[in-house]
């Protein structure tokens, strides 16, 4: 909150309410956007797939989501007699409340760029379009998704079932793998923008496209991070965790009633949030023209598009993509995306460290290329190696 | 398009007409030969065609027919042989519409209409009784309370039985190897399941498969 001008001279009571406000809209909007998204998929994955989808709760089956939570809330609730009563109890709200506080950092409005430094004016007071701007906001993200993947491994391990538990350890081996590509396409903005602050991310990225970091960090780790993302929250193509053909359902199988329903909500709460990460990061955040007049108002919407695209492109891999098997996801995940983001890190800290201290460019990028192609020589040569012994083992097995 | 393909795909299905046919607001035509509940025939001259054999209850996988036949009295037959059915019933609870009751019969006596939307309240319900499988006196299967009946379901209830010639020939000879039904005479042949053959239909049905249903 330490960037936020709302603070600067003192907490009085209207300070309070704003926060208070801000607090409910966010949560309240993510409510209600997820109940949208899970409709939205829905009913975009039966267009992908020549069939109507919802469409009897509501116009165009809009309540159908609402349909579902009621009939949630009305189901038993059943618990197996072998599992840890308070673990199984927890984990749920473990899920549910790190996807809420994950968006509390994400900035969805504000004017950034040409003067003006993204702030709105809410009953004379300047403020931020976002609940908190700490000034570690992008490792608050961070943690938040590895504190979610408690959330699914006590999940599965206290529901004393053997699917459950299957699909907790193959969650929490998958999230170990691709957040460390996650944190590293992070990382690269980070240096680019120079700061951890999500507003600060934001306010490197105002004037123009080009200015993004989708482009000026060179596409790469975008495309990594969206990959390392989907992977992150468990959707497909990376839907092991609850693998229906294998595992039932997964870490949740042993979930009914409004328990379930936590689960469920976290997950595509996950989605949208990492929408509105990747929108922060690589996208500008609600940067976008005005067009005419209310200047508060376009950003959010340019920022509510950038996120809708993104929320399509996530229903888009899953109706096209098949399930990856495991070891093909920890191929990808090692060896491809990490090496990849780690040489591309690399290149990006040298692009910014010979700016800054204005060294040859001769000198600089040949000994990054040297350095690179040694790198290269030695990860291939590992690789090969790997698969020999994979190949070896294969043989006597 | 390599790994990218599959999007573009997926992509041009959202401009793709839906194949969906939201069901019990849109119904699709039923084919000729449709396998529907069962009806007994009966001939022109009003009497029933069942002579009481139980071929169809000893060939039914499902176990779902019980048949008791009884002698014919003299004055007063019920068909025209020695036999007749005496109790005929068939459990649609367990009934799976395969027709190899239809197939077995050998006096064309049972065959099965177009009904399929019919739910009952109570197990006794779902057994079928001769009374109610019995044609009535017009040659059409009886509606039965629970039954939803749409325009033409109950006509041609034998299409099956007059596809295949008597030798079993998927191609019709042009020799009429059927009996005569009650209300309707001896039937046209359809024409087979033979690829090059075109079944002309009554024009009844005719008018029926040219459209969907709308019930709405």
């Amino acid at each position: 909150m330490t960037g936020d001008p709302l603070f600067i001279d003192g907490v009085d009571l209207v300070d309070i309410g704003i926060m208070a406000a801000k607090v409910l809209v966010a949560f309240t909007f993510l409510l209600v956007a997820t109940m949208f998204m899970v409709w939205f998929e829905r009913k975009l994955i039966s267009d992908m797939q020549n069939r109507i989808g919802p469409n009897v709760a509501g116009p165009w089956g809009l309540l159908q989501t609402f349909a579902d939570g009621v009939k949630f809330f009305f189901k038993e609730d059943l618990r197996p007699e072998n599992a840890d009563p308070l673990v199984f109890r927890l984990a749920p709200y473990i899920a549910a409340v790190t996807a809420f506080l994950s968006f509390a950092v994400v900035p969805i409005g504000g004017s950034f760029g040409s003067g003006s430094s993204g702030t709105v004016t809410i009953f004379g007071r300047e403020t931020y379009l976002q609940v908190a701007d700490p000034p570690i906001g992008i490792l608050l993200l961070l943690a938040m998704s590895s504190i979610a993947v408690y959330g699914v491994m006590l999940a599965g391990w206290a529901s004393g079932s053997k699917y459950p538990l299957i699909g907790s350890v193959r969650a929490s081996a998958q999230a170990i793998s691709y957040e460390a590509a996650l944190g590293m396409a992070t990382v690269v903005v980070v240096i680019l923008a120079g700061t951890l602050s999500t507003h600060g991310i934001v306010a490197a990225q105002a004037g123009g496209i080009t200015r993004w970091f989708v482009l000026s960090s060179g596409v790469v780790p975008f495309i990594v991070f969206l990959i390392a993302a989907t992977a992150e929250l468990n959707r497909p193509p990376f839907d092991l965790v609850e693998a229906e053909q294998e595992l039932v359902g997964g870490f949740h199988t042993e979930y009914s009633s409004i328990r379930f329903a936590l689960f469920f909500l976290a997950e595509f709460m996950n989605v949208i949030t990492m929408s509105a990460i990747m929108v922060t990061l690589f996208f500008g955040g609600p940067a976008g023209p005005i067009l005419f007049g209310m200047t508060w108002f376009w950003p959010t919407v340019w920022f509510l598009l950038k996120v809708l695209a993104f929320l399509f492109v996530f229903v888009w891999f899953r109706a096209t993509l098949p399930r990856l098997r495991y070891d093909q996801l920890m191929h990808l995940g090692w060896k491809l995306l990490i090496p990849l983001i780690l040489f591309w890190l690399m290149f990006i800290s040298l692009k910014e460290l010979r700016a800054a201290n204005d060294w040859n460019w001769i000198a600089t990028y040949g000994a990054a290329f040297i350095a690179l192609a040694i790198g290269t020589a030695l990860l291939l040569a590992g690789l090969r190696a790997g698969d020999r012994a994979f190949q070896d083992e294969l043989e006597e097995a | 398009m390599g790994y990218l393909g599959g999007f573009k795909v997926t992509f041009m299905k959202l401009f793709e007409e839906r194949v969906t046919t939201e069901y019990p607001k849109e119904k699709r035509p039923k084919p000729s030969r449709f396998h529907g509940r069962h009806v007994l025939n009966r001939y022109e001259d009003g009497m029933e065609k069942c002579i009481g054999c139980e071929l169809c209850a000893g060939v039914c996988p499902a176990r779902c027919i019980y048949v008791r036949g009884a002698d014919n009295s003299e004055s007063d037959p019920v068909s025209p042989g020695e036999r007749y059915g005496y109790v005929y019933e068939i459990n649609y609870l367990r009934c799976i519409h395969c027709d190899l009751c239809v197939e077995a019969c050998p006096t064309e006596a049972i065959t099965e209409s177009k009904l399929f939307e019919f739910s009952f309240a109570n197990r006794s319900d779902a057994i079928y009784t001769k009374n109610e499988l019995v044609v009535g006196d017009d040659g059409l299967p009886q509606r039965q309370p629970w039954e939803l009946w749409h325009e033409g379901d109950d006509l041609a209830t034998s299409g099956w039985m007059r596809a295949t010639a008597s030798a079993g020939n998927p191609d019709y000879e042009n020799r009429v190897g059927w009996s005569g039904e009650l209300g309707y005479g001896t039937r046209d042949p359809e024409l087979g399941q033979h690829d090059s053959a075109s079944d002309e239909k009554p024009e009844t049905l005719a008018h029926e498969h040219d459209q969907l249903e709308d019930v709405d």
